[in-house]
């Protein structure tokens, strides 16, 4: 177990290291965040729906389309120089693989969120300081979520043509449920009612990540064994 | 050490592997050439776990961490520097963290790439990332070497730097599997002999007292005869 998880921090520690130095990928999903809430923000009519029940889709489309950005890169890194190969070649597990490549994600994708969480309250002007820990939950919970099932699906793509395009047709099904859960409970508690109402989303958001780690890790040495 | 027996394999109805066999013990350097598409490199693939053949069966002693591998691509990441390239394979292979650093700074040395180790993968030339990659595969001090078409991109130079190496290597009591298309690269590094022709080992014998000029003849027979 300890060398399942150091593996996976060897892998994840050096996927961060890579995408620090170019910070391509990070710059996109940030600058597109930022793009698609001012699109919604000036996009919308506020005298005909009001922003407290516009605001939660808004805040789940954009972090599960920004995600995206971050899955598509995932295992395409691994493509330079067949570095791929040499990870299968090597002592790793396919489950160290698949933990380090989540926690990368998961480390990617929440820079995103915390990015775009702020500039969420900055356009839609919603009061997210007295439910900012449970709403934190909430987007932990959704983000371990979509980000295990895209993780695995990023590596079942990477070696097809038109892997970017695949991934989202492949990966937005499975996201349905988080995202009903996600948006349940952020309305719930941007608009003020009792945790006792959110506490249900967020046990269905937790039964959602510990299934969907589960299958994603017995499923993945076979997505990516020759 | 290194054994297999039976090895069986195709990718639809292109047979890759058919009925390969083979034992190597401590020392003993194989060198296997074939024309292009004659499934050299599927065999070393299979020697390494990297694919599954249908039939037969393959064992290193020691696993997958006994195992150096240099392909046809270096599995090295351009944004990171060699060094730090080496730092990490090592970590994957299991090597200690408190040998890391000198195992990493003792195999650039024996290269020559010292001068090289803050230098990122991308910036170098192919032949130096080949030697890089070669730094990479002996990283974590394997018993077994795997090594397809390695001296591809060297130059003459550091092609005969490469050869005195895996002589040194070879003394060590390693075992070195080396597949090559052309009969003039390694066959004085090799104790045996595989020719190999569409997934066979038409010939399978000790070098004994051949010479270069002796092997490719015996070559041209036997991948033109067979």
């Amino acid at each position: 177990m300890r060398e399942l998880l150091e593996q996976a921090w060897t892998v994840a520690r050096k996927d961060l290291v890579l995408e620090f130095r170019t910070r391509t990928a990070l710059l996109s999903a940030v600058v597109f965040t930022a793009l698609v809430l001012t699109v919604f923000n000036f996009g919308r009519d506020p005298t005909a729906v009001a922003t407290i029940d516009l605001a939660p889709s808004i805040l789940w489309v954009t972090f599960t389309f920004a995600a995206m950005l971050a899955l598509n890169r995932a295992f395409q890194l691994e493509l330079e120089n067949g570095a791929l190969e040499g990870l299968l070649v090597s002592p790793l597990s396919r489950h160290s693989l698949y933990l380090g490549k989540l926690l990368a994600n998961l480390g990617f994708v929440g820079v995103v969120e915390a990015v775009g969480l702020p500039l969420f309250v900055l356009f839609f002007d919603v009061p997210v300081g007295p439910v900012l820990f449970p709403l934190i939950a909430v987007i932990a919970l959704a983000t371990v979520g979509f980000v295990s099932v895209g993780t695995l699906f990023s590596a079942m793509v990477v070696r097809t043509r038109f892997a970017e395009l695949m991934l989202p047709v492949l990966l937005l099904p499975f996201l349905l449920l988080p995202l009903t859960y996600a948006v349940q409970a952020t309305a719930r508690l941007l608009g003020g009612r009792p945790l006792s109402e959110v506490s249900g989303w967020l046990k269905l958001l937790a039964a959602y990540d510990l299934v969907f780690v589960a299958v994603a890790l017995l499923l993945f040495p076979h997505t990516v064994d020759e | 050490m290194l054994s297999a027996e039976g090895l069986r394999h195709a990718y639809g109805r292109v047979v890759a592997l058919d009925g390969v066999s083979l034992t190597l013990a401590p020392g003993q350097t194989l060198a296997i050439f074939g024309p292009n598409g004659a499934g050299k490199t599927t065999l070393l693939k299979v020697l390494a776990g990297l694919i599954r053949p249908q039939q037969g069966w393959a064992r290193v002693a020691g696993g997958r961490r006994a195992i150096g591998w240099i392909g046809h691509q270096s599995h090295l990441y351009g944004h990171l520097s060699v060094r730090e390239n080496l730092l990490f394979w090592a970590a994957l292979y299991g090597v200690a963290s408190v040998q890391r650093g000198g195992r990493a700074t003792a195999i650039l040395e024996r290269l020559g790439l010292s001068d090289r180790a803050g230098q990122p993968v991308r910036s170098l030339s192919r032949g130096l990332a080949q030697r890089a990659a070669i730094a990479k595969a002996l990283v974590h001090d394997p018993p077994v070497l795997l090594l397809d078409e390695p001296f591809t991109g060297l130059d003459l130079a550091a092609a005969a730097q490469l050869r005195t190496l895996l002589g040194e290597l070879r003394g060590a009591g390693r075992v070195v599997v080396l597949a090559t298309h052309n009969v003039d690269e390694g066959v004085e590094l090799a104790t045996d002999v595989a020719f190999q022709r569409q997934g066979r080992f038409v010939q399978l014998a000790p070098r004994g007292a051949r010479g270069a000029a002796e092997i490719a003849e015996a070559y041209r027979r036997a991948v033109t005869d067979a």
